[in-house]
């Protein structure tokens, strides 16, 4: 998995140049996310993506020269923290069953959100394969919905990626 | 003191030094020209707006300063569209100024809105709109810093209308900041040209390919010494004729899937290739797997993201051409290394003798290739020529010899047909002293020619030579040699009447139908006073040889048709 941070313009159409670009060249990108920074007036984007090192080099390279983002760069996963945060409702009619979720979400430390009588929505942040796995386990119990934000990431240390 | 966004924009404009404007209003323009009409900027009226960019177009690659166009917002704004791909493509600046429907109305589905913005971002350097008067100052000049600097392209700016109607009270920058764009300085980086040298001095069969780059900056002289200080032969890409005087001793003319039989040739014997702003298309490649396979890549390019992007370098120099190739020029004499003669180039001219009997032309008929040639002999080193796209643009090509830099304005890399007559106008527009010819087909000269209105209201003899061929000839050749002759709908029929087409227009029009009367009439349209249009008869079996069928390396070539 590679993930790549830009600091792009806060303004109106941004997003828009961003996501043509990557259509129009054909990159695949597995998540994205937007959100704001530390920065007034700068949005960070997030995205991630699989395959080779020199697809990812192109892309960082086609999207620096767009000239509302500021500033990009791949984040070594080895080298940076990364959270994804899930929302996922599960079917829990049977007490025997609900027991079992709730076992399985204290070890994966999850937490229960909302409850009704016959399900449990539960949210759960971590790396996206800690997420992957627990809801491997949900399936069996049967997931009703799932929501799933994308992944942010931030660099290990004190540097910040806005700068230098 | 307070203005009309409107006035505002036509201030700004005089202040990047524009000249001239083609377009063609609109209901969403209205204001923008109401101030045009009160100014001293001139106005070139097409008659369709994709003529307009193309005109913006010709006139900045002649110039080599941003050609500005205007339409009007929805239909105006998407007849644009093909003219400011044309300009992505080849890395040409133009600035495209938009109207657009009230900003209460965006969003809305109103009377001629269309999303150009979002239209035209894919194609353009950078499009995007202006919200509020008091932004006009700092988007013009964003505009044209854009489009102007680093790897040249087209931007659009969106102008509502009621923003043009805005009152403002302008404050024009003298600089900008825009803090996700860095002019480059164009500096090569030390270690690279370092790595540059060694395989350049190691090199014994080096040859150079020079593209639109080379054009772009301004470069062919540095170009030239750096060549002949090495001993390396010139091969340019469709879109950098003329970077070499192509009668130079050490130019091989166009490589690629038309290109000349020597530089494909020479490409596959090289030891090392020295790609200097050129983007290893496909069309100049042809098969990547096979392109240059026995040979080093050194590869000079302004944009980092041209280095690697088809093709694996051994030496990337993300540099200003001109600025790179003058250090490895004083490099290389510092330590002495200059070539007098060599083997290398003993066996270029040898390969130019022995693929020198191909071009000969066989059977009836006038001939392309012929003609090109006439044609260089009659006219100025300087005169300018456009084409159109298809077999005319390729014999265009691969028989006129372009012997000065920005004399040589075809649409190459979106190859859009009905670019050669716009153009040619927009050429003439930017050098009214130099002779202008448009070397056309019959097909991509009926998709713009409404502007020879245009070319006639406002005098400016541009020459148009039309390869009549009564096909679509560039796709008849493919269904000829790859369809087994299945030809299909490729067949125009003798429709129209050039000469008579030119007639109705005001222009003059005239019937060629030998060597000697085109030569005479050549001679004779270089002191034209309104445009003239050349109807040529030629055959439609006429066929651009040689060709590198496509997919294939540039080995597997065809002589014969
Ligand atoms: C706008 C546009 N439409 C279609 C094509 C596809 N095309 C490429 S060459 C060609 C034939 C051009 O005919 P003509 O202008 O008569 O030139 P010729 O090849 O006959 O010299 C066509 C249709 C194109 N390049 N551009
Ligand atoms: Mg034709």
């Amino acid at each position: 998995m590679h993930i790549i941070a830009a600091l792009v313009e806060d303004r109106p159409g941004v997003m828009f140049k961003v996501t043509s670009l990557i259509r129009r060249r054909g990159f695949n990108i597995d998540t994205i996310t937007v959100g704001s920074t530390e920065k007034e007036g700068l949005s960070r984007i997030t995205m991630t993506m699989r395959g080779d090192e020199s697809v990812v080099e192109q892309l960082v390279k086609q999207l620096s020269k767009i000239p509302d983002v500021v500033k990009i760069s791949e984040l070594k996963p080895s080298e940076s923290v990364y959270r994804e945060l899930a929302m996922i409702k599960v079917s829990a009619p049977d007490p025997a069953k609900r027991s079992d979720i709730l076992n399985y979400i204290t070890i994966f430390r999850g937490r229960v959100i909302d409850a009704s009588k016959d399900s449990l929505t539960i949210e759960m942040v971590g790396n996206p394969k800690k997420i992957n796995a627990f809801l491997d386990l949900m399936k069996g119990f049967g997931v009703v919905e799932l929501a799933r934000t994308g992944i942010v990431a931030l660099s290990r240390g004190s540097r910040s990626t806005s700068e230098g | 003191m307070k203005l009309s966004g409107a006035k505002a924009i036509v201030e700004a404009l005089k202040r990047e030094k524009v000249e001239v404007i083609f377009g063609i209003p609109g209901g969403s323009t209205i204001p923008f020209y109401d101030a045009l009409y009160e100014s001293d900027l001139r106005h070139v009226l097409a008659r369709h707006e994709q003529c307009a960019a193309h005109m913006a177009d010709g006139y900045a690659r002649v110039k080599g300063v941003p050609g500005v166009c205007t339409a009007t917002s929805g239909p105006g704004a998407t007849n644009l569209v093909t003219g400011i791909a044309v300009a992505y493509m080849d890395s040409s600046p133009i600035i495209a100024i938009t109207g657009q429907v009230p900003r209460s109305m965006i969003g809305k589905d109103a009377f001629q809105e269309a999303d150009i913005v979002g239209i035209t971002t894919p194609i353009t350097k950078y499009a995007f709109q202006v919200t509020s008067a008091s932004q006009i100052p700092d988007a013009i000049r964003t505009a044209f810093l854009l489009a102007s600097t680093n790897r040249r392209g087209p931007v659009l700016v969106d102008v509502p209308k009621d923003v043009q109607l805005e009152e403002v009270d302008p404050d024009y920058p003298e600089r900008i900041m825009i803090k996700g764009y860095v002019i480059r300085s164009g500096d090569p980086h030390p270690y690279s040209i370092k790595k540059a040298l060694g395989l350049i001095m190691s090199s014994e069969r080096p040859l150079i390919i020079a593209g639109g780059g080379v054009i772009a900056s301004n470069c062919s002289e540095e170009l030239v010494k750096f060549a002949e200080l090495i001993l390396a032969p010139v091969a340019t890409t469709l879109m950098g004729k003329g970077a070499i005087p192509e009668n130079h001793p050490l130019s091989l003319g166009m490589v690629g899937m038309h290109g000349r039989g020597e530089a494909n040739k020479a490409v596959e014997e090289a030891d090392l290739i020295i790609a200097v702003g050129m983007r290893f298309g496909d069309r100049t490649t042809g098969k990547l797997d096979e392109f240059a396979r026995n040979s080093k890549i050194i590869h000079i390019d302004i944009d980092p993201a041209e280095i690697g992007k088809n093709i694996r370098v051994d030496v990337p120099i993300v540099a200003d051409a001109k600025k790179a190739l003058s250090i490895l020029h004083s490099k290389l004499l510092e330590v002495g290394s200059k070539r007098t003669e060599s083997e290398w180039i003993k066996r270029i001219n040898s390969l130019k003798e022995s693929f020198a009997s191909n071009y000969t032309e066989r059977g009836d008929g006038l001939k392309p290739s012929r003609l090109m040639k006439i044609l260089r002999d009659c006219i100025p080193a300087k005169s300018i020529i456009t084409t159109g796209v298809g077999q005319n643009q390729m014999w265009a090509a691969l028989h006129f010899r372009v012997l000065e830099p920005r004399t040589f304005i075809t649409s190459g890399g979106l190859g859009a047909m009905g670019f050669g007559l716009p153009a040619a106008i927009g050429a003439k527009v930017a050098s009214p002293d130099r002779p202008v010819f448009n070397i056309d087909g019959d097909g991509s000269f009926l998709m713009t020619e409404q502007d020879l209105a245009t070319a006639v209201s406002e005098a400016l003899p541009v020459i148009s030579i039309i390869l009549k061929n009564r096909a679509l000839g560039m796709v008849r050749q493919w269904q000829c040699l790859f369809c087994n002759k299945r030809y299909a709908h490729t067949d125009l029929g003798n429709v129209p009447d050039f000469v008579k087409l030119a007639e109705a227009y005001g222009a003059e029009g005239i019937r060629i139908e030998s060597y000697e009367s085109f030569e005479s009439a050549v001679k004779k349209s270089l002191k034209a006073e309104m445009p003239v249009v050349m109807e040529i008869q030629i055959s439609p079996d006429e066929k651009v040889l040689p060709m590198v069928p496509p997919g294939k390396g540039l080995k597997e070539v065809i002589w014969y048709g």
